[in-house]
């Protein structure tokens, strides 16, 4: 990935997020204590005090994520982790961060659901939730890493693109990947590449604090820099005063979802493996892509013409990747820790076309290789 | 547990390895019994799980009848136990390697705290995964530097028993 | 409106939406008239609301403007204080928004003591909503979801803030415009939490289902039932009965929460 890298280290996955944000200019951290995301927070609390950054902890999720898009608003980068019960209290705030265009990264270490469920065993069952969480037909941009060092990399990108096209980016982690150490090799500090959100360059006379540049996104100015604005959650036009006219409500809502779906090319992170040619394809994400990795190897093996696509953007779905993927493939099969939700967006992507199955595990456990492989049809 | 196999992944790194260390907690995030498992590989590790251990370490009896009685005829595992606790072997296979690493840990150093160390340096000692240089000095970091001389005594005399071991059962040790 | 206040509003925005009779101007007003008394520089102050009519507020006051969401003003607030210290932060929120969705968050601003400005438009209802019941609604009074008369016991948002560790805590009414200036000045020269409850009168959905429905009348109520602190001493227990004290009801010094935060810095540098 990069030619320059430092001394390979031993990191856990929630070490890595920390680290990474802090790396990728993430100032401040405010939230709440839960399993599997505990140590996002607790390496916070010790790190960003040393760099002059801010690490609270809340009364709760919801002050957590409102503290963090306060934060954001001042020029601050802000991140959150939490975990189901947390991401579900966080919903209507990731709205608001969507609305009023805010920056910042919520993390959410997935552990069995719903409820409190299983608190420290892996599961990939919010996947949709964090499609559709929060009220509203809204756009949101969501990655999945599936090791320590994507866990660094993809948190990297998380910041990068909330800063870029102002919008929360959710970063689902679960249980072992949040949980497991791994020998990583990080890149050098200086070799990242990190984004800032865009300032108004005009006078303070002139900013319409709501109107787009040609890529969809307003530039933004922080908080007490002299650009005096309003700021809302209701539907408003480019000055930021609520309005309900309805071209103004259509304008807004189609612009949120335009500056996303535009930067598709750029968001849309996936890896092939074996796909040029492969006859079935395995489509996963998270840490159900490290067994089905393996099982596409040893399905290989065993003369099966079978290819993977890695999902390292959820959200908005891969569509490009996928069809380009499955191509060749009489069947798709989708292995993920929940019952179908991806699978459900895999069907409608190819409609028709190739016949979709779904491997689904739901026990607390990840799938072992072996029951990709079965589900290839190799023998074990 | 965890922080055993956490020595050891960090070993593996300064071994050059390539290193997974994942875990599984009991009911509860902490105090609950705990797994913690460690690939040790030159190669890319893909499935972070372990699915046939080369050796599987149990420090209580209840630790023993879980895992030891998952290995099947056939399969190589190693199982080193500490038989100052685990006493009834007769709900697992494999080929069993007892040691009392509680009683070396209390006699000859004085604190049972130090067992998982006496354990660590008997597994490497016994795997060769990695040299015991690389575990001394990852152990180091780990520890606390008032307890450093207690735990490198259990780590070394847990290679020196292990070693004793090697050598009635024929195991080339280098 | 005095020429000289005429800057701190977005005149283009007005009218505003609330109803003839309604309190809220006069506590804007003696909010404005506190800021512009003590001098903060416009770019510095942060006006930060939840939802509800008094919300709305945020909207017409030409400062940094944040109307966030129903109950979490204060917690947005706390992100935006820690995150630039030199900002004046004044927090806007009804007595719904404070005392029953956001009550949380209060008791937890006030334990960190950080330095907000907390405004409650204590009208006694659920404005926004069309008059249901508060946290606030006193004991037997109506609303459209108690019809019968409130069961519960009403809090006294005061003696919560002070209970949770509040540095500042202070009653005002729309009636006495000058006092509640006073007070809204004395907060901001405070740091720490501060928190001023301006009790204020809404007529159309607290007044017309408890009477008198008349601002005139409810504005004369509170004249005749705020009792100020300092003449508390004149009062027998039993004529303090459904009277409620006014003026500066708690104030002291504690560690605010950013200087306390950036002096844990200042150490950490020093052990480098
Ligand atoms: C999460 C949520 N729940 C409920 C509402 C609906 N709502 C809007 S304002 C309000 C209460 C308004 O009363 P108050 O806070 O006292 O302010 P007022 O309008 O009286 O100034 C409610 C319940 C909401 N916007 N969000």
């Amino acid at each position: 990935m990069n030619t320059h890298s430092r001394q390979p280290r031993l990191m856990q996955g929630n070490e890595a997020v920390a680290e990474a944000a802090i790396a990728a200019g993430v100032k401040f951290y405010a939230g709440y204590p839960i399993s599997p995301s505990s140590e996002i927070a607790e390496i916070c609390a010790e790190k960003l005090p040393l760099v002059g950054g801010t690490c609270v902890q809340m009364e709760d999720e919801i002050s957590g994520i409102a503290a963090c898009l306060g934060a954001s608003l001042t020029g601050e980068k802000a991140m959150t982790a939490t975990s189901g019960p947390g991401f579900s209290l966080m919903q209507e705030n990731i709205g608001y961060g969507v609305m009023a265009e805010i920056p910042c990264v919520v993390v959410n270490v997935q552990r069995g659901g719903p409820s409190i469920g299983l608190p420290t065993s892996p599961a990939q069952g919010d996947v949709m939730q964090a499609r559709w969480g929060t009220h509203g037909d809204h756009p949101v941009i969501t990655l999945c890493p599936s090791s320590v060092l994507e866990a660094y990399s993809l948190t990297i990108k998380a910041v990068n693109f909330s800063e870029k096209y102002r919008n929360p980016v959710i970063l689902l982690l679960d249980e072992v990947v949040g949980h497991m150490r791994e020998k990583v090799e990080l890149p050098e500090e200086g070799t990242l590449e990190i984004v800032r959100r865009k300032l108004p360059e005009c006078d303070p006379e002139d900013y319409q604090p709501f109107k787009a540049d040609d890529d969809g996104v307003p530039p933004m100015a922080p908080l007490g820099s002299g650009y005096r604005y309003h700021i809302t959650g209701l539907y408003h036009d480019e000055t930021g005063f609520p309005s309900s006219r309805p071209q103004v409500v259509e304008d807004l809502i189609r612009r949120l979802h335009r500056k996303i779906e535009d930067a598709k090319q750029e968001i849309c992170l996936t890896k092939e493996y074996r796909t040029d040619d492969c006859e079935i394809l395995v489509v996963s994400y998270g840490i159900s892509n490290r067994s089905a990795y393996r099982a596409v190897k040893d399905a290989r093996e065993q003369g099966i013409k079978a290819g993977l696509l890695t999902l390292h953007t959820l959200w908005p779905f891969p569509e490009e990747a996928l069809k380009e993927a499955a191509s060749h493939a009489s069947k798709v099969i989708v292995a993920e820790l929940n019952l179908g939700q991806m699978k459900q967006e895999v069907e409608r992507i190819l409609a028709g076309q190739v016949r979709v199955e779904g491997l689904n595990k739901v026990n607390g456990e990840i799938f072992t290789p072996n029951e990709i492989l079965a589900g290839l049809g190799g023998t074990i | 547990m965890v922080l055993a196999g956490l020595i050891l992944a960090e070993g593996a790194v300064l071994a050059g390895k390539n290193v997974v260390q994942t875990q599984t907690y009991g009911p509860e995030a902490r105090g609950g019994a705990t797994k913690a498992e460690v690939i040790v590989s030159e190669g890319e590790i893909d499935y972070p799980k372990v699915s046939k251990p080369d050796l599987l370490l149990a420090m209580s009896q209840a630790a023993f009848d879980k895992y030891a009685s998952l290995i099947e005829p056939g399969d190589n595992t190693m199982v080193l136990i500490d038989s100052t606790i685990v006493t009834d072997l007769s709900k697992g296979l494999g080929n069993i390697i007892a040691l009392p690493m509680t009683k070396i840990a209390v006699d000859d150093v004085g604190k049972a705290v130090v067992a998982n160390m006496v354990a660590l340096g008997a597994l490497v000692t016994l795997t060769k995964v990695i040299p015991q240089k690389c575990l001394e000095e990852a152990a180091l970091a780990r520890i606390p530097k008032s307890s450093k001389d207690l735990n490198l005594k259990a780590l070394r005399l847990g290679c020196e028993v292990a070693q004793k071991i090697c050598g009635e059962c024929g195991i080339a040790v280098s | 409106m005095k020429p000289e206040l005429r800057q701190y509003f977005r005149l283009n925005r007005l009218p505003h939406i609330w109803c003839p009779g309604c309190g809220n101007g006069i506590v804007v007003g003696a909010l404005v008239r506190a800021i512009h008394d003590q001098g903060l520089n416009q770019d510095e102050v942060v006006i930060v609301s939840g939802i509800g009519c008094s919300s709305r507020a945020s909207g017409y006051l030409d400062f940094n403007t944040v109307h966030t969401v129903h109950g979490r003003a204060l917690a947005f607030a706390t992100g935006i204080k820690l995150a630039n210290p030199k900002l004046t932060v004044f927090v806007l929120m009804g007595d719904g928004d404070a005392a029953a969705i956001g009550g949380n968050h209060l008791i937890h601003a006030a334990r960190r003591n950080i330095d907000l400005k907390a405004i409650v438009f204590n009208n006694s209802i659920y404005g926004m909503t069309g008059g249901q019941v508060s946290p606030l609604t006193p004991q037997g009074k109506r609303a459209t979801t108690a019809p019968y008369g409130v069961v519960a016991n009403a809090f006294d948002l005061t003696e919560l803030a002070k209970g949770a560790g509040a540095t500042f805590v202070a009653r005002g009414t729309a009636y006495h415009v000058v006092q509640l200036t006073d007070l809204l000045k004395q907060g901001i020269r405070h740091k720490g939490f501060s928190l001023v409850e301006a009790v204020t009168q809404c007529p159309v959905a607290y007044g017309r289902q408890n009477k008198p429905a008349d601002p005139d009348k409810m504005l004369r109520w509170q004249k005749e039932n705020a009792v100020n602190i300092r003449n508390r001493h004149k009062y027998s227990q039993e004529e303090l009965e459904g009277k409620f004290l006014t003026g500066v009801l708690c104030k002291k010094d504690a560690t605010e929460f950013t200087e306390g935060y950036q002096h844990l810095r200042d150490l950490l540098d020093s052990h480098e």
